[in-house]
């Protein structure tokens, strides 16, 4: 039996362990071309402002110093990350034409000869910005009179015309109106910066007719994608060389660095490498989005959930980048591993003038699991039930019709808390020791 | 202000380099040298994979002007790296998979070198210790100290034989 298996069972060793543990593996910022330059952006010291104007005279300079790029260098200045799975509109801008909307936003792009002449021009290029009132809070940026951070006139996504991504399944007040309780949460997260080891970055080195990209980006097509769409190239002009990555976590799947260095290649014909330092990996690269989740939940005296209300805040910062995406998630899963007959879910993606925010690591999820787990240990507090038994007793069985109407087919949470139980030393009751994800019987699907 | 010659011992050789004033021996040894064992994960201190050993002892080399090493001992993993095979600290490594992305992976390395070569036999504590200004994001830091354990334990192994062998 277990003679046909060569991978199933066995411990192997990574086909990348070698080069790993020698120190041989190339990352990105390892490689190096003859005649490279080095690319560095200004920034906007201030969360919202008007551009007035930039004035490069005192970069242009410093020795080394070989050209900038401006919002007019970049063919196609406005795009949006998801826009490749039909996500609209176009929001974010490459460098921003009269107003940045976070601290942090590129201005201006400097190309040099070393690394240390392109911080100096960075430094030299003077900025005249006209501060605008700022927003930092969800609740704040959704009332009237806020500050506006999108070019669309509210700050928030649009989901097919709506406001929020919104879930209605069976009738909630009703659910309510049924329950022997009510409990009520409200939870916050904050925004996590996922601090690979190794900073995002990219080398462009143009070659006859086309550019060959190294980069450390997760996701090596949405980035050659979306590089094509900025720079207005045919995809097959573009080659993205990817794998090696020093740590991701989700935070090198946004498209910031690939679009400048390769305009950079395109217009003045040498290589460009643009690596964040470590102030931009923690201060300017996206965080998982900070949310609020309120609920209200409708419970039976044996724990049974009847009824959910979730109003779900993620706060995308300036940009909204993958947190639309991480939203529907949320939505999606806003029961968690439970089945609740009646439920209605609002999540809305915020804008404000921090940070962009996009995706780690369950992204829209995580956050969600936090809040759901905390209410149900409220839940068995409040009925006096062991946390366990509120659990098993809530717990998603095949056959279970999810809110976005899925046919729940492969539940394992019964399983794998029975799992969990013996691994923990925890003795279930036989009641729950018995249960398994098998169908309800027609008198347990009434409840 | 004028670039200089610095002249020091990497891997045992002797080198010269040209350097610009305070250029720091993680770039000079990255850029100039080839090294790129040495990694560069904040220049500032504070995550420790640009470790390298300076007269046998971890240092950062992000932090250290070049200048300073002129006379001395530099050793980065480049140069500890058999023709053929792995050292012990290596293999233990591999084996217990002591690593994810492998970026913080040679610093750990030479610090478990170092770490060895003056206690043979650390407790996890010690290796706590001496693993405390590195930092690795993907791991949780289980495998790695598994990894010096098993490290440990190896050289002892290897020194038990050899001094048997002395001994007949």
């Amino acid at each position: 039996m277990t003679a046909q298996y060569h991978v199933v069972g066995e411990s192997l060793e990574r086909t990348d362990g070698v080069a790993h543990v020698t120190g041989r593996t190339l990352y990105t910022a390892d490689l190096a071309f003859p005649g490279m330059l080095h690319l560095k952006v200004v920034r906007s010291p201030l969360h919202h402002a008007l551009i007035r104007g930039v004035d490069l005279s005192a970069a242009e300079r410093v020795p080394g110093f070989v050209r900038a790029l401006t919002h007019a260098d970049v063919p196609h200045n406005v795009y949006t990350i998801l826009g490749l799975i039909g996500v609209e509109p176009e929001e974010e801008f490459v460098l921003p034409v009269d107003r940045v909307r976070y601290k942090g936003e590129p201005i201006v792009a400097i190309l040099a000869e070393t690394e240390a002449a392109a911080y100096e021009a960075v430094g030299k290029v003077q900025l005249d910005l006209e501060e605008l009132p700022a927003v930092f809070d969800m609740d704040e940026a959704l009332a009237p009179g806020a500050p506006i951070v999108t070019h669309w006139g509210n700050n928030t996504f649009m989901y097919e015309g709506h406001p929020c991504r919104r879930v209605r399944y069976g009738d909630v007040e009703a659910g309510f109106a049924q329950a022997d309780h009510i409990l009520e949460g409200e939870y916050r997260t904050s925004p996590i910066e996922h601090a690979p080891l190794e900073t995002t970055g990219c080398i462009a080195v143009p070659e006859a007719g086309r550019f060959t990209v190294y980069t450390n980006t997760q996701a090596v097509y949405f980035s050659l994608d979306n590089t094509s769409i900025i720079l207005g190239l045919q995809p097959n002009r573009l080659r993205f060389i990817g794998g090696t990555v020093g740590g991701g976590f989700g935070g090198k799947v946004d498209v910031i660095v690939e679009p400048l260095a390769t305009l950079g290649a395109m217009r003045t014909g040498r290589p460009v490498r643009y690596v964040y330092n470590r102030q931009e990996e923690m201060q300017v690269s996206s965080t998982r989005s900070a949310e609020t989740i309120r609920i209200k939940d409708g419970v039976m005296a044996d724990g049974t959930i009847v009824a959910r209300k979730v109003t779900g805040l993620a706060d995308c910062g300036a940009y909204s980048r993958q947190t639309p995406y991480a939203i529907t998630k949320f939505a999606a899963n806003a029961t968690g591993p439970y089945r609740i007959p009646n439920v209605w879910v609002d999540a809305y993606c915020v804008y404000t003038n921090r940070t962009p925010t996009s995706a780690m690591r369950g992204f829209g999820v995580t956050m969600g699991h936090f809040a759901i787990e905390v209410q149900m240990d409220k839940i068995a507090e409040r009925c006096g039930i062991d946390p366990w038994t509120v659990r098993f007793r809530n717990a998603h069985r095949n056959g279970d019709v999810k809110p976005h109407r899925k046919v729940t087919s492969d539940a394992t949470l019964i399983e794998t808390m029975q799992a969990a139980a013996r691994l923990v030393g925890h003795g279930l009751p036989p009641e729950l020791a018995a249960m398994t994800s098998a169908p309800r019987t027609e008198w347990e699907g009434e409840r | 202000m004028a670039s200089v010659v610095v002249a020091f011992e990497l891997g045992g050789r002797p080198v010269e380099v040209l350097v610009s004033p305070l250029a720091t021996l993680q770039q000079v040894l990255r850029t100039q040298l080839g090294h790129t064992s040495v990694k560069d994960g904040c220049r500032q201190g504070g995550c420790g994979s640009c470790t390298v050993l300076l007269d046998g002892e971890p240092v950062l080399s992000c932090l250290l002007p070049v200048e300073d090493v002129a006379g001395r001992r530099v050793t980065t993993l480049e140069d500890l790296t058999p023709v053929d095979g792995l050292t012990t600290v290596q293999r233990a490594f591999l084996d217990a998979n002591g690593f994810q992305c492998g970026y913080c992976t040679p610093g750990m390395e030479l610090v478990t070198k170092a770490l060895l070569e003056r206690n043979p036999a650390p407790t996890r504590a010690d290796i706590a210790e001496a693993l405390s200004g590195n930092v690795c994001r993907c791991t949780g830091y289980v495998p790695i100290i598994a990894a010096v354990e098993a490290a440990a334990a190896a050289g002892s192994a290897a020194a038990v034989v050899a001094s048997e062998g002395a001994t007949r």
